[in-house]
């Protein structure tokens, strides 16, 4: 297909612009005029039309089928909170009028929606309070550690490390390396954390532990309390990657169990858009021992009940966005957390883990499954028994888009060989599950009679099998668009 | 797979090749076939120290990124650079062409694995 620009015809026109009185230069200095025309394409209106038609076909989302992504929730988004972003009195503000002098009483609808949506993160999870800040995942993990540095500081502690276990989300040693620690890996038993590899890497040294929970293998970590006695004898925080916390509304109050910071990935768990880069926003909520540090300004109610913004924090790590992180992204979030309530959220995770057991279930048997327990919001799987056909986890994924299905993720987790990752989270329906279950099932089949058929796919999509070895051996940064 | 008689191993599937004072390292096939396709090795510089145990680079596959740990302590000779462009020689010839560096050994290896302990490791590793 090709690009707008390799479509351009010279001259050709969608609208004949209107002959204005006033030309550019008569109200331009002649040093920002151009001395030549933009190079735009040059089209018709069917044309555009057109082309932007066929690209919207060849977009793939979960508004056009099942998306099983595991570790990214793919859940389906509501379209009632689109409205609530779109509200003109949020669309219209300005973020810079809160602050300006007077300007609060003038936004004080905006400080509200933020004060709130901070205030039921905080309830949702058990933690104090919460920054909005953060405009993704990996940037509220950063902050969460640099809050965790803050606390050490404050207290004279002299920390070094922090500690993530191999089925952590992949961010969180970046996040922690980032921050300027040395980042120390402990293996899982049994898919778990093992108390006792944790209680040989803990000492004074460690200002942490981040933990994935249910981890990247789907699984509770059990262990939790064990792991909170053990960090608080050498006061080292604990640290909640929510990443997987579409498991969990309603059923775990982190801050309760005794987690000392946390982000929420409210394109996630939120119903926010998701994908494409964002916009994302990974709020984080802390416990009471490290709300002196958290990033200013906050939102806060005076006693007459009126919102403005609080700068006075002396022990703030300071601003890590500008302005109060993706504001038309919290709106949604806080659309969605009114409309489904306490009790909405509860069912929203309880489908969650009820469909990836049901798809677990169904697959016992068929494809390895390294982990064959009760799973929560989903599991991990591995295609190493096709291996003696030569089709691979890669192969799978290909054959499930032929058949019309966002391919799970593959080959991550790292710890458990040629995987597939499988989340289909609590929006999809029992027959949507069993197409998928059935198209899987289909493919394992396949990859005994006709193991070539499945290393030849994808064959229905607009591109055949990419050759991702030579995309990232002779990467083309840059393209020259004309 | 193959696993060459004359080479020692690390549990971390990087192979050593003792020639008097100096060493060459290098990643086993085994390791290859697991990390598929290798798109970018990152390597020490000439001169560097090396410890044993320690991280010395990382390759990234299309599948992963793995962390390089060299088998042996000492000083970096050369390394190759031929791999810079090349990525996939280390799939191709994991104990030859594709070797990553050379360097002149501090200390005798000590910890290492020989090619039939090397052998039961994977072994067990596969069955894992």
């Amino acid at each position: 297909m090709q690009t707008i620009f390799a479509q351009s015809v010279p001259g050709r026109l969608g609208v004949v612009p209107k002959e204005t009185e006033k030309k550019a230069g008569d109200m331009l200095p002649a040093g920002l005029l151009r001395s030549a025309a933009p190079a735009l394409p040059e089209l018709s209106e069917l044309d555009v039309v057109r082309h932007y038609s066929r690209l919207s076909r060849l977009n793939y989302g979960v508004d056009s089928n099942f998306y099983p992504l595991g570790s990214c929730t793919m859940k389906y988004n509501p379209k009632f909170t689109e409205s609530a972003a779109a509200l003109r009195e949020f669309a219209g503000s300005h973020p810079l009028l809160p602050q300006l002098e007077g300007g609060e009483a003038h936004s004080a609808g905006n400080l509200e929606a933020l004060w709130l949506t901070e205030n039921l993160l905080a309830e949702i999870t058990g933690m104090k309070a919460f920054t909005l800040q953060p405009m993704a995942g990996a940037q509220g993990e950063l902050t969460g550690i640099l809050l965790i540095a803050a606390y050490h500081r404050a207290r004279g502690n002299k920390k070094s490390r922090i500690i993530c276990p191999d089925s952590a989300h992949g961010t969180n040693p970046a996040s922690a390396a980032l921050a300027g620690y040395e980042v120390v890996n402990i293996e899982s038993k049994d898919g778990l954390i093992d108390p006792a590899a944790l209680a040989e890497v803990l000492d004074d040294s460690v200002a942490g532990l981040m933990m994935t929970c249910p981890n990247t293998l789907g699984l509770f970590e059990k262990n939790l309390p064990e792991i909170v006695r053990l960090l608080r004898r050498v006061d080292a925080l604990l640290y909640y990657d929510g990443a997987n916390f579409n498991a969990c509304m309603g059923r775990l109050r982190v801050g309760d169990v005794g987690f000392d910071v946390v982000h929420v990935n409210l394109h996630k768990t939120m119903a926010t858009p998701h994908g494409g880069g964002g916009p994302g926003a990974g709020p984080v909520g802390v416990s009471e021992r490290l709300l002196p540090f958290l990033p200013g300004p906050r939102v806060v109610r005076g006693q007459d009940g009126a919102f403005s913004l609080d700068y006075n924090l002396p022990q703030s790590i300071g601003r890590v966005a500008p302005f109060y992180g993706n504001f038309a992204v919290c709106l949604r979030a806080l659309a969605y957390i009114l409309r489904c309530g306490g009790e909405g959220l509860s069912r929203a995770s309880d489908y969650a883990v009820l469909n990836a057991n049901y798809i677990r279930a169904r697959l016992h048997g068929q494809l390895e499954i390294p982990y064959d327990r009760l799973c929560m919001h989903e599991f991990v799987c591995s295609a190493s028994p096709l291996g003696e056909w030569g089709v691979h986890a890669l192969d799978i994924a290909k054959a499930l888009l032929d058949k019309g299905f966002h391919a799970p993720t593959i080959y991550f987790p790292l710890i458990v060989k040629e995987c597939l990752m499988i989340e289909p989270t609590e929006t999809e329906s029992k027959e949507t599950l069993d197409a998928f279950c059935d198209a899987l099932l289909l493919i394992i089949e396949k990859a005994r009679k006709d193991p070539q058929s499945l290393r030849d796919a994808p064959l229905t999509l607009p591109v055949r099998r990419l050759d991702e070895t030579r995309a990232a051996r002779s990467m083309v940064l840059t393209e020259d668009l004309g | 797979m193959s696993i060459k008689k004359d080479l020692l191993y690390a549990a971390t599937h990087e192979w050593v090749r003792i020639e008097g004072a100096e060493a060459v390292i290098g990643i086993t096939h085994f390791a290859q076939e697991q990390l598929g396709d290798i798109t970018f090795v990152e390597l020490p510089q000439v001169g560097d120290s090396l410890e044993a145990g320690k991280e010395m680079g990382s390759v990234e596959s299309v599948k992963a990124a793995s962390d390089l740990y060299s088998p042996v302590s000492g000083e970096v000779l050369a390394v190759n650079t031929a791999l810079e462009d090349a990525p996939e020689k280390v799939n191709a010839s994991p104990y030859e062409e594709g070797w990553l560096v050379r360097l002149r050994l501090k200390g005798a290896p000590s910890g290492l694995l020989d090619a039939e302990a090397y052998a039961g490791a994977v072994a067990s590793e596969e069955n894992h």
